[in-house]
């Protein structure tokens, strides 16, 4: 992924902002820029996510795609945040055997992938359990 | 609108086909349907392929400039149109509505892709640009590690085991067998699928579909039309699209495909048809969860049930709705572009009673049912037998 591609989306993957519907409420992660919802009478604003939610669903990548080898094997789940989005994301620190659908977890701030061996560090949310 | 009907089909060899480069696959598999449809190339007005990545996979685009060339079809039109791997059920369906519109009489619909010029990472690598880059890839997202979030679910929620998916597997690579073109001829079992190498748990190797090189053809032609070609023109009855999000965390349901829903209730209405009327399909087994799921999202059983169909046999050849007698994406291999033109290929060749020890005898109604990426695509196409 080119830098500036990364380099757009800093707010939302280093503080997870989302954003959120004025006309119905919904609260939208990742962002997007129209309220599907209500579409042209939507209005979206930046929205801070609440950082708690549950794991919707969860595998263990034991084949990881370049960049990730290094961390292979690794839990990755679809979590449900409390206000309502669910996202993908690593479950971190912890055994990847040891995740349950349910678990409640926690949005952390870490190193998520990597360019190559003198690429560009990618950082950005994981999931710890609570 | 002009009913539609195939008068040829044409098909290579699937496999790793290091000896044959992308022009003579598509030439091959194009003169295959032209030799089968009994017409002149001549006669031929537009061309659609299906091709999701030959910018990743050879590293060329503008293919279809390239094909007519090369098929010595030359000027005739020639589209390429892209839904990651449901790019070949797109091709059939922008064929269809060139033929039912009236623009054009004869129509060439088509798919390929060569996915071996490469190493084996690359081509993973290029297969998950399928999924969201920015959402999914970027989190350290695998396309098996999609497909496992989903089996994980359907587990979850309906007690799907994992030996239920590995009889996937072992079915369609029985099947597979009996199809000369198929990549394997190889039969494996319950314990081979299980103790195959983990991917993304719950699948394992043998839960995934083959890096494959292939080309399909079909020709397409009004039905009123199509006797003056074949005894048996096989009938397009119905054809249904739909769209879902591309990241499955932004999908209602985990547990199956709205995409496909939505596609099959179209073709069906179109068709005049219902579940129970079709006697077989080829349906989108990128990995042995997304076949279960989709024997349940099509209709053939109840939400749920797909494992346990699975089980007793039902989707076995000789069985109530026998699935993917091709050997599927998984026994006779997932060339991606190709594969939704490849499921009408076997098709009508079931219909026309041509398939040999995979017969499915009195076959008069069939399905294909293609995906694109992780269910953000779509495709249903429903045949009928001609007479
Ligand atoms: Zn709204």
């Amino acid at each position: 992924m080119g830098v500036p591609r990364f380099w757009r989306e800093i707010p939302n993957r280093y503080n997870l902002i989302g954003v959120k519907c004025k006309n119905c409420n919904r609260v939208l992660f990742p962002p997007r820029f129209i309220c599907p919802g209500c579409r042209r009478v939507g209005k979206l604003e930046p929205h801070k996510l609440k950082d708690r939610g549950k794991i919707v669903s969860f595998t263990v990548v034991h084949v990881p795609p370049n960049g990730f080898e290094g961390q292979a094997p690794y839990a990755l789940a679809i979590v449900e945040l409390e206000e309502g989005p669910r996202l993908t994301a690593q479950i971190t620190d912890c055994d990847p055997n040891q995740v349950k659908i349910g678990d409640d977890v926690e949005m952390v701030f870490r190193r998520v992938g990597q360019e190559g061996e003198d690429g560009v560090i990618y950082y950005g949310y994981k999931a710890r359990l609570v | 609108m002009r009913k539609v009907a195939i008068i040829g089909v044409g098909l290579t060899k699937f496999g790793e086909l290091w000896d044959v480069s992308f022009r003579q696959m598509i030439v091959e598999a194009g003169a295959r349907a032209i030799e089968d449809a009994g017409i002149d190339g001549k006669q031929i007005d537009a061309m659609y392929v299906g091709n999701m990545s030959a910018g990743q996979f050879i590293h060329q685009e503008h293919i279809a400039s390239l094909i007519v060339d090369h098929a010595g079809l030359l000027p005739i039109p020639c589209t390429r149109v892209e839904a990651a791997c449901a790019s070949g059920g797109l091709a059939l369906r922008q064929a269809f509505i060139a033929v039912a519109s009236g623009i054009h009489d004869i129509v060439v619909a088509a798919g390929i892709e060569k996915m071996t010029d490469i190493l084996a990472e690359q081509t993973t690598e290029a297969l998950a640009t399928a999924a969201d880059q920015e959402w999914e890839a970027f989190v350290g997202s695998t396309f098996p590690g999609i497909y496992a979030l989903m089996a994980r679910r359907h587990m979850h929620e309906y007690g799907t085991t994992e030996e239920q998916m590995a009889m996937v597997a072992v079915k369609n690579h029985h099947n597979a067998c009996f199809n000369p073109c198929a990549q394997y001829h190889m039969e494996v079992t319950i314990e081979d699928v299980l103790k195959s190498a983990l991917v993304a748990s719950p699948l394992k190797l043998l839960d995934c579909s083959p890096i494959t090189d292939g080309a399909a053809c079909a020709i397409l032609v009004p039905a009123e039309k199509a006797r003056r070609y074949t005894d048996t023109p096989i009938l397009i009855a119905g054809t249904g699209q739909a769209s879902d999000a591309i990241s499955l965390h932004d999908r209602q349901t985990l547990t199956g495909l709205r995409a496909t829903v939505e596609a099959v209730r179209a073709a069906y209405k179109m068709a005049g048809v219902e579940a129970r009327d079709v006697d077989l399909a080829e349906v989108h087994d990128c990995f042995t969860i997304a076949e279960i799921m989709a024997i349940e999202d099509l209709g053939f059983c109840k939400k749920g049930e797909g494992g346990k169909i699975t089980e007793q046999g039902e989707t076995a050849l000789g069985g109530r709705i026998p699935i993917n007698t091709s050997g599927g994406l998984k026994g006779k291999g997932h060339p991606v572009g190709a594969t939704g033109i490849a499921q009408a290929v076997e098709i009508a060749q079931q219909l026309s009673g041509e398939a040999g020890k995979r017969q499915v005898e009195g076959a008069q109604i069939g399905l294909t049912h293609n995906v694109g990426g992780s269910g953000g695509t779509a495709v249903v196409h429903i045949f009928k037998r001609g007479d």
